[in-house]
């Protein structure tokens, strides 16, 4: 097992005939993902290297029967291609576009909660979602993740990568890697993921790497302490950026005491959970963890 | 993007919200005739992206034109807490029967806007929410349908507001709505909202920060925020499309990815250094975007050592050797004594290891891990002779 995507992912690609959109659709594809499709308004009939494209979500969904949609447009229309693939009921929506306004976020959220509720969203601004050695929907490199018992889950691709090879250079491997986003509205959060490994059969420990900006760590700490039986390990980033400042991810502004790196630490370790102070201590702790349950893969 | 006062009561005004007369002004000349075109007595206020300006002497009022003179010549090129003073908002002086506040936020852990109100205005608002968190009205909005007329008096009603300046109050909150809404706010704050003895509600001050990801659908807003005293290299960058924030220490970083970076600066931290910025190149920076990152790290002159961290999804190890090379050939003799750490991990990393290996660029370290990069790179800002 693993979660959200895999064998029976069934990707249609938002954006396909792009410059970005292809490549990384023919990226999953040659990982063995199943895509079956892709939506470009304007552009119905042709086709991205024998994978049919449509002029809608609905059209797609008609002939090509996507249970996954990554949305791959450009920030101004990604909303509105979020809410047509959940109106046309595809039930998972990944979004990687980078730099959608925040209201037009919040817009879909709440649309999504009202109207699609069968729909879950992860992302925007996400490297999506891996599991290795079945599915790959998103940019992760996929070459340094091999199938495990590690469930990731991360605001930050860049820093998922750094952890995740940790793990697998310690000879341990990933059920499933899932990028939520750094920006103000993910469409899931850590709880959300959280509840998805816990359930897992497959995922015997989760590493959730976050940052500093929101409460969403802090909201995750109340969730491990009260329905998590698997040990989760946690990182945050961030403890050196000053107040007020906003460093790359519109999520990532500190302003005040709450939100702070020290703050989230704090709140997830006196909820048991333990908090590595770097990347590679995470990862040390995971192994450490792991190495009393069962025995490293192959 | 934060706002100065003047744009944040600006917006405000184009919403129908109710401000006091005022100009904008930046000289001494232009502040006299500001003044007697509102009308004396007139307040003098610094235009700053920090609080307490009154505090520090940048809030004054004036009576005639010769208290006017004295003040603006005190307070423009005032420095506040490393914001100098270069633009004075001239407004007709209000005479004020009580101070509220109120403003609307997007509320990331409710993922709904969130109205606030209280009549314990003109203070510092996180004391009032910490010491009497009864005095502080919290009311989330959906924003699909936005908030109503009713909805807006309720509120009013229950942080206390007077009997005869609830429909006014609640007009000021649908008023601040709009702003937040129509400018793709994510902050909106008045606070001292006053009422005046003829019991006006009026925004005396405004807050106003704009989400920089909606402004293709404002460019009337682009020319806003405080671009004068922005630091220049953080202008430069911003106009070259790259992520970077100055800091104060003494340690270029570049990475790529946010979280990664920052977690690069808490790694050099940890390690005993001083990071001299955040810079995030991006996923698929090229080499050309790499020269670029390079130039912008070295621009800063305090920056002893320079600490590359790269873990490549999209961006590939190659692209950054290429990028760095090519950095080195045009670069000074003072920034050619500036150590380098390279750690290069991820997509085509082998690769960008062989061609720095093959160029021998004479101050250019590798690092296996984050973690020796980060001891190495700090050992070389303080001086000291590291191998390899």
């Amino acid at each position: 097992m693993s979660v959200l995507v895999d064998e029976r992912t069934r990707l249609a690609v938002a954006g396909i005939t792009g410059r970005e959109g292809t490549f990384h659709t023919l990226n999953n594809r040659a990982y063995g993902t199943n895509v079956v499709g892709g939506v470009t308004p304007g552009k119905g009939g042709q086709d991205v290297d024998g994978i049919p494209v449509f002029d809608s979500w609905e059209r797609a969904v008609a002939e090509a029967q996507p249970n996954t949609a990554m949305i791959f447009v450009p920030p101004r229309f990604a909303a509105d291609s979020i809410l047509e693939a959940a109106a046309a009921g595809v039930a998972l929506v990944v979004a990687i576009t980078e730099g959608i306004p925040a209201h037009d976020e919040l817009r879909v959220y709440n649309t999504l909660l009202r109207d699609y509720p069968a729909t879950r969203l992860i992302g925007p601004n996400c490297p999506g979602i891996l599991s290795p050695g079945k599915a790959n929907v998103g940019i992760i490199p996929a070459s340094f993740f091999k199938q495990g018992n590690v469930g990731v889950v991360s605001r930050s691709g860049t820093l998922t990568y750094q952890i995740g090879n940790e793990i697998a250079q310690a000879g341990f491997g990933c059920s499933t890697i899932v990028g939520i986003g750094g920006d103000p509205v993910p469409g899931s959060s850590f709880v959300d993921v959280l509840e998805l490994f816990e359930a897992d059969g497959q995922t015997e420990l989760v590493v959730l790497a976050g940052e500093i900006g929101g409460s969403a760590e802090e909201e995750a700490a109340d969730y491990i302490a009260e329905h998590m039986s698997k040990p989760v390990i946690a990182y945050i980033a961030g403890f050196t950026a000053p107040a007020g400042k906003q460093m790359g991810h519109a999520g990532a502004i500190v302003s005040g005491s709450a939100g702070t790196a020290a703050a989230k630490a704090e709140a997830l370790e006196a909820r048991g959970v333990r908090v590595g102070r770097t990347p590679t201590e995470a990862a040390e702790i995971a192994v450490e963890v792991l190495g009393g349950a069962s025995a490293p893969a192959a | 993007m934060d706002l100065l006062e003047y744009q944040g009561k600006q917006l405000f005004a184009r919403h129908g919200l109710r401000v006091s007369s005022g100009r904008a002004v930046t000289s001494v000349e232009d502040a006299v005739a500001a003044a007697a075109e509102v009308g004396y007595p007139v307040v003098v206020k610094a235009q700053v992206l920090i609080g307490g300006r009154g505090k520090a002497g940048g809030v004054k009022l004036a009576a005639d034109e010769a208290q006017l003179r004295e003040h603006a010549v005190n307070i423009l090129g005032m420095d506040i807490r490393g914001h100098i003073v270069r633009t004075l908002w001239i407004e007709h002086a209000s005479d004020i029967a009580s101070e509220y506040y109120a403003s609307v936020l997007l509320d990331r852990s409710a993922k709904k806007p969130l109205v606030m109100f209280s009549v314990e205005g003109g203070v510092d608002i996180e004391e009032v929410a910490e010491k009497t968190p009864e005095k502080l009205i919290r009311r989330h909005v959906d924003p699909l349908a936005g908030i109503t007329h009713d909805e807006a008096v309720e509120i009013a009603r229950a942080g206390g507001a007077d009997a005869d300046v609830v429909e006014g109050v609640a007009d000021a909150l649908v008023g601040l709505y709009e702003v937040w809404l129509q400018e793709d706010a994510t902050l909106a704050e008045i606070n001292p909202l006053i009422v005046t003895p003829e019991r006006e509600v009026r925004a005396l001050d405004a807050k106003v920060s704009l989400d920089g990801n909606a402004l293709y659908r404002h460019p009337e807003n682009q020319s806003l925020s405080d671009a004068e005293n922005e630091d220049p290299i953080e202008r430069r960058a911003k106009e070259e499309g790259v992520q970077y924030v100055k800091l104060d220490g003494d340690i270029g970083i570049l990475g790529n990815g946010a979280g990664l970076v920052m977690s690069t600066l808490d790694v050099v931290a940890q390690a005993g250094g001083s990071p001299a910025n955040f810079l995030d190149a991006g996923g698929g920076s090229d080499a050309q975007k790499i020269k670029q990152a390079v130039q912008l790290i070295l621009a800063n002159d305090a920056v002893k050592a320079v600490l590359f961290n790269i873990f490549g999804g999209i961006t590939r190890g190659d692209e950054v050797a290429t990028g760095l090379i090519a950095a080195f050939e045009e670069l000074g003799p003072r920034e050619k004594e500036i150590p380098f750490v390279v750690r290069l991990d991820g997509t085509n990393d082998a690769e960008g290891r062989r061609l720095l290996q093959e160029a021998a660029l004479p101050n250019v370290h590798p690092a296996a891990t984050m973690n020796e990069a980060a001891e190495k790179v700090v050992a070389l800002a303080a001086g000291a002779a590291v191998p390899g």
